[in-house]
């Protein structure tokens, strides 16, 4: 257990390291990194709190808390995944109303030409 | 946008590479509604879909990229709504669709007073074009699906020949599904509590090229379908839905 939780507090802090150098390069925006830095806090934090996870295996009926550790991870995921579904889904909204807005205008301009020809 | 005299129907045809077939399309549209004009929305075809619609005198709204049928039949739906276009009639650029329906479809448009009104095959016609077995179960199955929702039978959910009124223009020029639209789009009328009517018309066989639905694809179809209309059910509407029916 004392390992699992030591690779956890590395994968959290490299996940940080990863996440704060694509901010630094502009590969990541702003406000879609909170969500990722958001989750390698909370694994962090897990991954100091082996009583917390033991008290929460415990709970879920769990026998191990490294099963509740798999747990906690999945909820963080699966929070992350949604967040990012819903941004790619906007992302595509306003993708399709710029492309038939650019096509409208595009139309437009070429009238206008051929008006002003 | 510069708008058009009021009254005013435009002639929309989506098109995905159709240059076997719609040049034939326009010019046949154009020989029976002279002063009808006739706009292709072009949804990034790969061949001369584009060169062959101008040659034949229609007006081409080229979309950047590919957004699938909803997508490109919307981009015609906003630019006829934002031109000032009373009603639209979308045919397909295959030629399945018989342009000397237009006239009846425009004529059941006005005199009924319903939003939309859709052009379906004849019940049990020999006569024509014959849908594939496959089609014929989504028809049917879908039928079944939208009985209890739209609280009417429904001939052909499937059918893409369509005249819509202005109202009808303005709803789908912000709501408008962009994957296999027909069939969403119904329901997405009945939650505005909008009406359609059926009439029957005659569907030919294509002019040119195949269908874009395989049988892998129509498993996908069925799926996609059956969310986006649960999804439209769904959907908050502000509370301005009618009693079904009619």
């Amino acid at each position: 257990m004392e390992r699992l939780l030591f690779l956890l507090s590395i994968l959290s802090v490299v996940l940080m390291i990863v996440v704060l150098r694509s901010l630094r390069r502009e590969r990541l925006r702003v406000e879609h990194s909170v969500s990722w830095l958001l989750a390698a806090v909370a694994l962090f934090a897990l991954s100091f709190s082996p009583s917390a996870l033991r008290a929460a295996g415990e709970w879920l009926g769990m026998g191990e808390p490294a099963f509740a550790l798999m747990f906690a991870i999945l909820v963080v995921f699966l929070g992350v995944f949604y967040r990012f579904s819903r941004v790619v889904s906007e992302l595509k909204e306003m993708n399709i109303t710029l492309i038939q807005r650019v096509a409208i205008l595009e139309y437009q301009n070429e009238q206008r030409d051929g008006q002003d020809r | 946008m510069k708008s058009v005299p009021s009254g005013q129907t435009l002639v929309l045809i989506p098109a995905y590479n159709e240059e076997g077939s719609i040049r034939r399309v326009i010019d046949e549209v154009k020989s029976l509604y002279p002063g009808m004009p006739v706009l292709v929305v072009n949804d990034c075809s790969k061949d001369a879909t584009v060169s062959e619609a101008k040659l034949a005198g229609a007006e081409v709204l080229s979309l950047p990229c590919h957004l699938g049928l909803g997508g490109c039949v919307q981009a015609g739906y906003k630019f006829a709504y934002g031109m000032g276009y009373s009603n639209v009639v979308r045919i397909d650029g295959d030629g399945q669709h018989d342009p000397r329906d237009i006239s009846r479809l425009l004529d059941r448009l006005t005199s009924s007073g319903v939003e939309m009104v859709i052009g379906v095959r004849a019940p049990g016609a020999t006569a024509g074009f014959r849908t594939s077995p496959l089609r014929r179960i989504g028809i049917a199955f879908f039928k079944l699906l939208l009985r209890p929702i739209l609280g009417r039978r429904v001939s052909d959910p499937t059918s893409g020949f369509v005249a819509v009124n202005h109202r009808a223009l303005e709803l789908f020029s912000h709501t408008f599904p962009l994957e296999y639209p027909e069939i969403e789009a119904l329901v997405v009328l009945q939650r505005k509590a909008f009406r359609f009517e059926e009439i029957e018309s005659v569907m030919r066989p294509r002019l040119a090229g195949r269908s874009t639905i395989t049988p892998t694809k129509s498993i996908y179809f069925v799926l996609h379908v059956l969310l986006g209309v649960f999804a439209n059910i769904l959907r908050y509407d502000g509370g301005q839905t009618r009693p079904r029916g009619r």
